[in-house]
């Protein structure tokens, strides 16, 4: 046996203890680290999304909102760092995802109904509980327009829409929306934006929420997540507790228009920066 | 894409939108009621003035009738030779020569196109191979070919399905690399493993590509069987028809399987897109 002399000698580093999140936590993010093109995006980032709330994530262009949300869901790798949902990793965890462009997020070639409910046939449910679950969706939805038609025969309104039903169709604990409304128009916007409270209500579902309209973001929100410029922290958290369902009256009450004006001068702190 | 998005119903200020059910863009459209026009006749406006004005050249004797034949005669020895004469039969050998070339290339081309596709790195590595042969003229490799196979039908037939066969496998592989990005994740995300992936997203997003490859490999394969049977020693077939014709100087013969060539080709071209229509319905919408 030979022995290596001067052997490279590791000092035994504690790995640092997993500091959880306060009670009622859903997903826990330590030490995110991630780099675009040799520049930090984000460092050693920190960060306790509360459980069966919906958090709105607000900031300047390029801090990088979408690819929080992405690293989240495991769509974006992340250079280092944890994400724990409930303790658990992502592969345990059922989450559903909103694409702000429905075109390219249904799958054409699939009628409408089996769209929504692919995410359920991936889990392997028998065709009786696909049935079931789809009456309770076409129920809490509403909806009003023929799901056996395809996806490019529906309105921008009706495919996102369907979009929404999709990813929540397998129960998802997390829901992710990325400028959901943003290629929409007015009328839908709004629509969409109410059943998605109504859902919220119904279910409890976390929601993470990408907007870059700020009266959408705090009109929906329970938490505003500001974001500073890169490298990316947080700037600042506002908690907005009106009570649901809010309507358009909310958007004139006092505590309304003051998370608002809040939010907006965080943000022009942080743009001017 | 380009496309608008079709709005729904305008709700009335008093009602909430969520009230006043949704209906399906298709539903709106007011029933458009086809007139028959004269823009409907448009298309037939070309071919009708060829025909005049070759008539006039062959009347006016601009031209000698033994180089172009008159062009009611043509028409009539291509119709009386499609109806059970000789030509029919040579039609039908390069139909069948033409299909069998086309078959062989699209059951070899597309599975492998599409494996290659979603092996990005595999397919990067015989990238070159494969746009190296593709813009070979496939004509160029006909000596090639029949020092391998020699002077019989099978060449013909190989030739064809190997020039075909490139131009499936490329634009099968390009499709899938090309695949919108944002639905593979929308099929990740759901928790579709890799194989679910390929499955129920690559394949289906390489199709409309595997189409236009398919119908450009249709319209190679025939190019090559006809240029095949002009210059490998066949006894059948349009293209040894139309040089048989022409050396002996039987020129309504001639023009008359060029038209029937020219149709062959055109028919399959259409026939393919409508193929297409049918079973890529999504298709640029």
């Amino acid at each position: 046996m030979s022995v290596v002399a001067n052997a490279p000698v590791f000092a035994d580093l504690p790995t640092p203890a997993f500091r959880p999140g306060p009670a009622g936590t859903h997903i826990t993010i330590r030490g995110l680290t991630k780099y675009f093109a040799g520049w930090p995006l984000y460092e050693n980032f920190d960060l306790d999304i509360p459980k069966g709330k919906i958090v709105s994530v607000f900031g300047p262009n390029g801090c990088g909102k979408s690819t929080l949300i992405n690293m989240i869901a495991g769509l974006v790798p992340i250079d280092s760092g944890e994400v724990l949902f409930d303790g658990k990793s992502l592969k345990d965890t059922q989450i559903g995802y909103v694409f702000q462009n429905y075109r390219e997020a249904l799958f054409p070639w699939m009628r409408t109904l089996d769209n929504i409910a692919y995410p359920l046939k991936l889990q392997g449910c028998s065709k009786a509980e696909v049935d079931r679950r789809m009456e309770e969706l076409v129920a809490s939805f509403d909806v009003k327009f023929d799901l056996r038609r395809y996806p490019y025969e529906l309105s921008g309104g009706q495919q996102q829409t369907a979009s929404i039903m999709r990813a929540l169709a397998p129960r998802p604990e997390v829901l992710f929306l990325d400028e959901p409304f943003s290629a929409l128009d007015f009328e839908m916007t709004l629509f969409i934006r109410e059943k998605l409270q109504e859902v919220f209500m119904q279910t409890g579902t976390t929601m993470l929420l990408v907007s870059h309209d700020l009266e959408e973001a705090v009109y929906l929100a329970d938490e505003v997540l500001l974001l500073t410029k890169r490298p990316t922290r947080v700037a600042e958290i506002l908690r907005y507790d009106a009570p649901r369902p809010r309507t358009v009256d909310t958007l004139s009450e006092p505590d309304f228009v003051s998370t608002r004006r809040r939010s907006l001068e965080i943000f022009q702190r942080e743009v001017r920066r | 894409m380009g496309t608008a998005t079709p709005t729904p119903a305008v709700t009335s200020a008093t009602t909430p939108a969520a009230a006043r059910p949704w209906q399906a863009p298709s539903e709106q459209a007011p029933p458009t009621r086809r007139r028959f026009s004269a823009s409907a006749a448009l298309p037939f406006a070309g071919p009708l003035l060829l025909f005049i004005v070759w008539d006039l050249v062959v009347r006016v004797g601009w031209v000698k009738p033994i180089l172009l034949p008159a062009p009611a005669d043509t028409l009539a020895t291509l119709i009386t030779g499609l109806a059970g004469g000789a030509l029919l039969g040579d039609f039908l050998t390069t139909v069948w020569r033409t299909v069998q070339a086309f078959v062989i290339a699209a059951v070899l081309g597309v599975p492998l196109g599409v494996l290659l596709g979603s092996q990005e790195r595999a397919y990067r590595s015989v990238e070159f191979l494969i746009d190296f042969f593709r813009s070979t003229p496939s004509s160029a490799l006909i000596p090639l070919f029949l020092m391998i196979f020699g002077v019989s039908d099978v060449n013909k037939i190989a030739i064809a399905a190997f020039g075909a066969w490139l131009i499936v496998v490329f634009n099968s592989a390009y499709g899938v690399i090309n695949a919108r990005k944002q639905r593979v994740m929308a099929a990740q995300v759901m928790g579709a493993s890799r194989w679910q992936t390929f499955r129920d997203v690559l394949i289906w997003e390489s199709l409309q590509p595997s189409f236009v490859g398919l119908r450009s490999a249709v319209s190679m394969a025939l190019v090559i069987v006809i240029v095949a049977e002009m210059f490998i020693g066949a006894d059948s077939g349009l293209g040894h028809r139309i040089i048989n014709s022409q050396q002996v100087m039987n020129v309504r013969d001639m023009y008359a399987s060029i038209l029937a060539a020219g149709a062959l080709g055109y028919v399959l071209n259409i026939s393919f897109l409508l193929a297409e229509r049918r079973i890529v319905h999504w298709s640029g919408r």
